[in-house]
């Protein structure tokens, strides 16, 4: 038998390499997330002060829904070939199991998010001086989204059209991410220490990383009953 | 009785909110009841089937 | 320590009974509670002498978002015993609460936009109260569709347990982070919902109200737990037993 830490190497490892196969998958979100900002100049105006003052909540906004559209992905293709019922049943604990895989989400949906979003941001008339701040706000939120969708796309595995669900029971569990990450980006726009907001965010990090992969571990093994 | 009625002048706040909250109650109240009832009716039936059969 | 009540209170038929035969103790004490409370709220007390009548609404309101939180923190605790112990009748009575404490939800918040009325002059600003309340709708919503997608019954239970008891963790959290965000964008001069400077005249009928309202989610649970617990013994004998008489 492996050992935890090779076994959680081995779910990540093949989790890149599959996707990396499937790239449009790895795509879609980062499309959504590219086109979403865009639409908002054009609905707006081009000003580049009113966009400023409205990027936060629209960069925030397009990120949580892109991320969604990932977090879908999360389980699907392994709820559907098995993998899933293999891993609850290969003697690792599915906890540390499922923990490696919101790792291995991460890497392929929160991170080249927050790599992208001060491309979307410059776009919205944003200062190059806040993209340190940005993207390191939108990192650790989407570490903690992610966190929170294992728990909600492993509840609703194997529910036909379960996508709007999947918000409905995503979003509103969401809400303090969003308040928090738009706030450490409007002041990293500003200008101002995004330390206080940045402080929550980690916070709930921490606490996603001690609960979620236990609440997804349940969740997983009764959607699989 | 108009004084009161009147709710010096916050009539058309508070006697909504009153309506309100006693239509929510008492739906609340049936709601329950029909669920219960449902509930009894589908099991009495499923009962009456099992003796017939 | 003895334990049989426990296990006499997981049993679905004891439950049944028990349920039945308490519900008129709590359903006679809450009509006349809250009629009281009504009437002490409504014609007894003194006007506030800021925001005069308009104050009332807080009789109404302040139970019902009272109930809304105790319906979902009583749904997520016994969602939580339903898993931890795979108690039928726990699952039983998470079901039976998650309906009543969504139509309370919407009492709270309708009731607070009739006060924001005549106090802010519209009757939806983003107060952090309000805004709470509509994410606990939703959170009620996505725990109400979630049993409803899912078509095995034991697998809806389960499933929407984990669900309650991360949204449990979650309320306070939402609470606190809207609470912060509204304090940093804090309009100027918003009134604060319901701090009249209270007196005993105008508190008793309040705690008459929530007491009242205590008793009544409890009445409405005992009558909607007898019925999910019909639902989910459908197979036994002594359902057989209880319709047929």
């Amino acid at each position: 038998m492996t050992g935890a830490w090779s076994a959680a190497r081995l779910v990540v490892e093949r989790d890149l390499r599959l996707a990396f196969r499937n790239r449009a998958q790895l795509l879609h979100p980062l499309l959504f997330f590219a086109i979403v900002t865009t639409l908002f100049p054009l609905a707006l105006s081009p000003e580049a002060s009113r966009l400023r003052d409205v990027a936060p909540g629209v960069l925030w906004v397009a990120a949580l829904l892109s991320s969604l559209l990932a977090i879908e992905f999360l389980f699907r293709d392994d709820a559907q070939d098995g993998t899933l019922e293999q891993y609850a049943l290969s003697g690792q604990s599915l906890t540390w199991l499922l923990f490696a895989k919101t790792v291995s989400h991460w890497l392929l949906a929160g991170l080249p998010l927050a790599l992208m979003s001060p491309v979307a941001a410059y776009g919205l008339g944003v200062p190059t001086s806040a993209v340190p701040g940005i993207v390191a706000s939108v990192a650790l939120g989407t570490v903690a989204l992610s966190l929170l969708g294992a728990v909600t796309a492993g509840l609703t595995i194997g529910i036909r059209r379960g996508g709007a669900l999947l918000s409905l029971l995503t979003l509103p569990l969401a809400v303090p991410l969003l308040i928090f990450g738009a706030q450490a980006t409007a002041r990293a726009i500003a200008g101002s220490g995004i330390a206080g907001p940045m402080y929550f965010l980690a916070a709930f990090t921490v606490l996603g990383i001690t609960l979620a992969p236990l609440a997804a571990a349940a969740a997983v093994r009764i959607s699989l009953e | 009785m108009s004084d009161f009625l009147s709710m010096g002048g916050y009539a058309s706040s508070v006697w909504p909110s009153v309506v309100l909250t006693v239509g929510i109650i008492v739906w609340n109240v049936l709601a329950a009841r029909r669920s219960f009832s449902e509930a009894h009716a589908e099991a009495r039936r499923r009962v009456a089937m099992e003796q017939a059969s | 320590m003895d334990w049989t009540w426990f296990h006499r209170f997981g049993s679905p038929p004891h439950l049944y009974r028990i349920a039945g035969r308490l519900m008129p103790w709590f359903a006679w004490p809450t009509a006349i509670l809250i009629a009281l409370g009504l009437y002490g709220g409504l014609v007894l007390a003194p006007p506030d002498y800021q925001q005069g009548d308009g104050f009332r609404i807080i009789y109404v309101h302040a139970p019902s978002a009272w109930l809304s939180l105790m319906a979902y923190t009583t749904m997520a605790l016994a969602a939580g015993a339903g898993l931890i112990w795979r108690m039928k009748v726990a699952h039983a009575l998470a079901a039976s609460c998650a309906p009543i404490g969504a139509w309370f939800t919407v009492a709270a918040l309708g009731t607070g936009m009739l006060w924001g009325k005549p106090m802010w002059g519209t009757y939806w600003v983003w107060d952090p109260r309000l805004t709470s309340e509509l994410v606990l709708l939703f959170l009620y919503l996505g725990y109400m569709g979630l049993r409803a997608a899912i078509e095995d019954p034991q697998r809806a239970d389960r499933a929407s347990a984990v669900l309650a008891i991360v949204g449990l963790v979650n309320v306070p959290i939402v609470h606190y982070s809207v609470e912060w965000w509204n304090s940093i964008h804090q309009a100027p001069s918003v009134m604060k919902f319901g701090k009249p400077t209270i007196s005993w005249p105008m508190l008793t009928p309040l705690l008459i109200m929530f007491v009242g309202f205590t008793l009544l989610f409890a009445a409405l649970v005992l009558v909607r737990v007898r019925g999910e617990i019909l639902r989910r013994e459908r197979q036994s004998r002594w359902v057989a037993e209880v319709v047929a008489s």
